[in-house]
C-alpha cells in the first residue's frame, strides 16, 4: 500500500515537473537557435487541426490552446520524433479529426469514393442519353460537310444572327 | 414604440405574403383574376411593409437602443454611425430581415413587370416567392426576432422577450458587445449584401420555373423572361465570392483568399448550378432540348441558395465565417426537404409534356459540350456538397468527427476545373446540331499550336511541375480560342461591311451582348487562372524571429524588422504595429506595417498583413507574436504569392464581361422596325 502510494506521489511530481518544465521548452528551443525551426514545426502545423478551431488549420490559428500544440510539436521535434509519430499522437489524443483529410478506412472510404463514382455514373447517363437521341435522329447523308471557304458556315452563321438583329 | 412598430410591420408582412400565395393560388384554381390581381397587390405591399421593419431596426441601431437584445449584441458605443448601420447584417436576427427585404424588393420588381403575355404563369410566381417570403419571415418572427428585449427579474435573472414579461423590469446594458472585429471591414460590410442580392434574385427564375410548371407551359417563356435575373443573381453572388475572398486575403491573416471553408463552399454551390444553368439554358432557347435538365437545375439551386443561407445562419457547421448560431436548422431543414420534393413530384408530373423538339446530332456539337460542361459542374457540386455533409454523416453513424480539409477538394476538384478549361478551349468553336472534329480541328489548329509556346517555355525556364505546365497551357488555349473568336468574328464582318477593325469589333459586341460578355467572362477566368495556379504552385513561407535590425529572406525580397510599437485606441483595441522595410535586389522598396489587433470587448486578436503588391506577386507579412516587454524580438510569418493579383484582376473583367452580358438590350425596337423594312421590300420586289 505505502508503495503504492509513494509511486503514486512520485508520479504526481513527475507530471508537475512536466507541467512546469512545459513553458520554459519553447523558450528555450528559440533562443538557442538549434532546435527545430518555425517552418519545420509548421509544415507539420499546416496538416493538423485542432478541435476548437474547426477549419483553421493549426499553422495559422492566433489562439493560446493552437500556440500550445504547435509548442507541443516543437518538443516533439527536438525529442527526434518524426512527422508521422507527432501526428499519431495528436490522432490518438483527440481523435481522426485533427487530421486535415479523414484517414482512409472504413465509412471515411466513402469520401473519396462517393465523388469518382457519382461523376462516372453521371458520365455513363449521360453517354446513354447522347446514343439514345443520336439513334433516335433522323440519318442524313450530307452528315459530313465538305464545304470550302468561301461557304464557311461560322461566317453564314454570324451573318444570319446579325441579320436577325438589324 | 418603434420596436414595436417595426414587429408589428414584421408580423403584418407575415400575413401579407401568406395571404398574397393562397389568394394567387384560389384565383388560379378558379380562374378569377380579381383574385390573383389582389394578391399581386398583396405581394407589392410586402416591400413597404418590411422597408419599416428594417427602418426600425437601423433605427435602434443607431440611436443605441441596447435594451434590444439585437441591438446591444451587434453594437456599441464606440462604432462609427456606418457600422451601426450596416449591423443590420451584422448578426443572425437582422440579416434575415434584410434578406427578407431584398427579396421582397425584388418580388414586388417582377410584380411591376408586364404581364399581358404571361397571366397563366402570375399567379404561380406569386405563390412560390411569397411562400418563400413567409418561411424567412417565420423564422425572424417565431425565433430569431430582432426586436426581443431585455428584461429582468427581481431576483435578478435576466430574460429575453418581446413584451414586459410580469414581474420584471427593463434591463438597459450601458453599452453594447460591439459587432465581431473580424467583420468591421468594408469587404465585410459590402459582402453579405452582395451574396443575398445574388442568392435571392435567384429565387425569381426558380418561381418562374414552377410557375411553368404548374401551369403546364412546356416552351422557355420563363427562360426568356428570367434570363436577365438569373444573369444579375449570378453577377452578385460572383461579385459576393470575390469580394469575399479579398476579405479573407485582407483580413483572416492566412496568406490565402480560399480556404475550402463550409461557409465559403455553401456560397459556392449555388454558384456552380447557377453556372451550369446558365450555359445549359441557352441550349433551350437555341435547340428546345434539355427542358428537364434545366427545371432540374433550377430547382437545385434554389434549395442550395436555402441551404446556403443555412449553413452561414444555422451554426449546425460552424466554421470562422458561422458568427451567427442558433436553433433554426430544423425548419431550414424541413422547408428544404419539402420545396424540393415539392418542385421535384411537379416536375416528374410534367415529365412527358417537356418533349424535346430537336434531336442531338453529333458529340462535337456546341450542345453535347455544353452538356458536358453540366457533368463537370455537377461534379464539382458533388465534390463540395459531400465534403461539407460527410463530417455530419461520420458524427452520425461512428460518433466521431472527421475534418475535410482543403487538400480533400483540390484534389477532387482539380481535374474537373482541367476538363472545364479544355471545354472553355473548345466549345466556343464549335457549332450548334452539326459538328465535325475536320470542322473542329480546322479552326483549333491555330490557337492550339499557338498555345503550345507557353508549356514549352515554361519547360525551357525549368518549371516541371506537371500542374503547372498543364494549367498554363491551358489557360493560354482558351484565352488564345477566346481571342480568336473576336478576332475571326470582327473580321468576317470587317470583309462583309467594310467597317474598320475596331468599329466592327464593336458592333460585334453590342449585337450579341451574351455570347461576347460571355467571351469577356472566359478571359477573366484564363486570368484568374494564372492567379490561382501561381499561388497553389508557387507559394512560398517561412517564419522567423527576428530582433531589431536582423532581417528575413523569401524569394526575390528580403524584410528588416525596424520597430513595433504597441498602444490602446479610443475604440477599445490593443495594437501592436511593427515597422519592416522591404527590399529587393539591394533596392529598399518601402516599408510594411503588420499589426496585431486586440478587441477588448469581445477578447478577439486579429491578424491584419502588411502587402507589398504588384502584378508579379505579392509579399505578404504577419505579425505572429513579440516579446511583451524588450519589445526587442519579434516573430514574422511571411509568404510569397506570384500572380496572386491576377485572381483580382480577373475577377474585375470577370465581372465587366458579365455586366457587358446583363446589360439591357436596346434594340429589339430598332430590330423589329429593321425587319419590317425588310419585309416591305422584299414584298414590293
Amino acid at each position: 500500500m505505502a508503495g503504492a502510494a509513494q509511486a503514486r506521489i512520485t508520479l504526481l511530481g513527475l507530471v508537475l515537473l512536466l507541467v512546469l518544465a512545459a513553458p520554459a521548452a519553447p523558450a528555450w528551443a528559440q533562443e538557442g537557435g538549434e532546435g527545430p525551426s518555425d517552418d519545420e514545426v509548421n509544415a507539420i502545423a499546416e496538416g493538423l487541426y485542432c478541435p476548437v478551431c474547426e477549419n483553421i488549420p493549426l499553422d495559422v490559428c492566433g489562439t493560446q490552446a493552437c500556440i500550445q500544440w504547435r509548442d507541443t510539436i516543437r518538443e516533439k521535434l527536438a525529442a527526434g520524433w518524426t512527422e508521422e509519430e507527432i501526428k499519431n499522437y495528436f490522432v490518438e489524443q483527440y481523435g481522426d479529426r485533427v487530421l486535415a483529410t479523414p484517414p482512409a478506412r472504413g465509412l471515411n472510404l466513402l469520401v473519396y469514393i462517393l465523388p469518382p463514382v457519382a461523376i462516372l455514373v453521371g458520365a455513363f447517363v449521360l453517354l446513354r442519353a447522347f446514343r439514345s437521341w443520336r439513334s433516335a435522329a433522323p440519318i442524313t447523308p450530307e452528315a459530313s460537310p465538305t464545304l470550302d471557304d468561301d461557304q464557311d458556315p461560322y461566317v453564314a452563321r454570324l451573318e444570319e444572327e446579325l441579320r436577325r438583329r438589324t | 414604440m418603434i420596436a414595436n412598430l417595426g414587429y408589428f410591420s414584421l408580423v403584418l408582412t407575415f400575413g401579407v405574403a401568406l395571404y398574397a400565395a393562397g389568394a394567387a393560388a384560389y384565383g388560379a384554381r378558379r380562374s378569377a383574376p380579381i383574385w390573383v390581381e389582389s394578391a399581386r397587390r398583396a405581394m407589392l405591399l410586402t416591400f413597404p411593409l418590411l422597408t419599416l421593419s428594417c427602418a426600425a431596426i437601423i433605427y435602434l441601431l443607431v440611436t443605441g437602443a441596447y435594451q434590444i437584445e439585437y441591438v446591444a449584441s451587434v453594437t456599441s458605443e464606440a462604432m462609427p454611425t456606418y457600422l451601426k448601420v450596416t449591423a443590420l447584417w451584422g448578426g443572425q436576427a437582422g440579416s434575415l430581415v434584410f434578406w427578407s427585404w431584398l427579396m421582397a424588393a425584388f418580388t414586388s420588381a417582377v410584380g411591376l413587370r408586364r404581364w399581358d403575355r404571361d397571366r397563366d404563369l402570375l399567379p404561380w410566381v406569386v405563390v412560390a416567392s411569397m411562400i418563400t417570403l413567409a418561411f424567412f419571415l417565420s423564422l425572424v418572427i417565431f425565433f430569431e426576432n430582432p426586436f426581443t428585449r431585455l428584461w429582468q427579474t427581481a431576483d435578478g435573472r435576466q430574460l429575453t422577450a418581446m413584451f414586459q414579461p410580469a414581474g420584471t423590469l427593463p434591463l438597459v446594458p450601458v453599452d453594447g458587445q460591439g459587432l465581431n472585429p473580424l467583420l468591421r471591414h468594408i469587404g465585410m460590410v459590402i459582402h453579405p449584401p452582395l451574396l443575398y442580392l445574388g442568392f435571392v434574385s435567384f429565387v425569381i427564375p426558380y418561381a418562374f420555373a414552377l410557375a411553368a410548371l404548374v401551369s403546364g407551359r412546356s416552351d422557355d417563356r420563363w427562360i426568356r423572361i428570367t434570363r436577365r435575373w438569373s444573369l444579375v443573381a449570378w453577377l452578385f453572388l460572383s461579385l459576393g465570392l470575390i469580394l469575399g475572398g479579398r476579405w479573407a486575403y485582407d483580413v483572416l491573416g492566412w496568406g490565402g483568399y480560399w480556404g475550402w471553408d463550409p461557409v465559403e463552399i455553401a456560397a459556392f454551390m449555388p454558384w456552380l448550378t447557377g453556372t451550369a444553368f446558365l450555359h445549359s439554358v441557352m441550349i433551350q432557347e437555341k435547340r428546345g432540348i434539355m427542358k428537364h435538365w434545366n427545371m432540374l437545375l433550377i430547382i437545385l439551386t434554389y434549395d442550395l441558395v436555402i441551404f446556403g443561407t443555412f449553413l452561414t445562419r444555422s451554426g449546425v457547421l460552424s466554421s470562422v465565417h458561422a458568427f451567427a448560431q442558433s436553433a433554426i436548422g430544423p425548419m431550414f431543414f424541413i422547408f428544404i426537404g419539402i420545396t424540393f420534393l415539392t418542385s421535384l413530384a411537379l416536375l416528374i408530373y410534367r415529365w412527358g409534356e417537356l418533349r424535346r423538339e430537336n434531336q442531338l446530332d453529333s458529340l462535337l456539337s456546341r450542345e453535347a459540350l455544353f452538356l458536358l460542361n453540366n457533368l463537370l459542374f455537377i461534379g464539382i457540386l458533388v465534390v463540395c456538397f459531400w465534403g461539407v455533409i460527410f463530417p455530419l454523416i461520420s458524427e452520425l453513424f461512428t460518433g466521431q468527427k472527421v475534418t475535410v480539409g482543403p487538400e480533400f477538394y483540390e484534389r477532387a476538384t482539380g481535374p474537373l476545373w482541367a476538363g472545364l478549361l479544355v471545354l472553355m478551349g473548345v466549345a466556343p468553336l464549335s457549332a450548334y446540331g452539326r459538328s465535325s472534329w475536320q470542322t473542329l480541328g480546322r479552326l483549333l489548329w491555330r490557337p492550339a499550336a499557338a498555345s503550345l509556346l507557353v508549356p514549352l517555355g515554361l519547360l525551357l525556364q525549368g518549371v516541371r511541375q506537371p500542374a503547372a505546365v498543364l494549367g498554363y497551357w491551358l489557360a493560354a488555349l482558351v484565352g488564345l480560342v477566346t481571342l480568336y473568336e473576336f478576332w475571326r468574328a470582327a473580321v468576317a464582318r470587317r470583309r462583309r461591311h467594310s467597317e474598320n477593325l475596331p468599329v466592327a469589333l464593336w458592333r460585334l459586341i453590342g449585337r450579341n451582348r451574351r455570347r461576347y460578355g460571355g467571351y469577356v467572362i472566359h478571359l477573366g477566368i484564363v486570368l484568374m487562372a494564372l492567379g490561382i495556379l501561381g499561388i497553389e504552385l508557387f507559394q512560398a513561407q517561412t517564419q522567423g524571429t527576428l530582433a531589431r535590425g536582423e532581417q528575413l529572406t523569401l524569394g526575390p525580397y528580403t524584410m528588416v524588422y525596424e520597430s513595433l510599437t504597441q498602444f490602446d485606441t479610443p475604440d477599445d483595441r490593443n495594437v501592436a504595429r511593427a515597422v519592416v522595410s522591404i527590399y529587393r535586389g539591394g533596392t529598399y522598396l518601402g516599408d510594411l506595417y503588420p499589426r496585431r489587433d486586440f478587441y477588448y470587448l469581445s477578447q478577439q486578436p486579429m491578424t491584419i498583413p502588411g502587402v507589398r503588391s504588384s502584378l508579379e506577386d505579392d509579399f505578404y507579412v504577419l505579425l505572429v507574436g513579440w516579446e511583451p516587454i524588450a519589445q526587442a524580438g519579434a516573430t514574422f510569418r511571411v509568404y510569397h504569392n506570384p500572380l496572386v493579383n491576377f485572381v483580382w484582376l480577373g475577377g474585375l473583367i470577370f465581372i465587366f464581361g458579365t455586366g457587358v452580358a446583363a446589360w439591357p438590350e436596346t434594340e429589339p425596337a430598332a430590330a423589329r422596325r429593321a425587319v419590317r423594312t425588310q419585309r416591305a421590300a422584299a414584298a414590293q420586289a
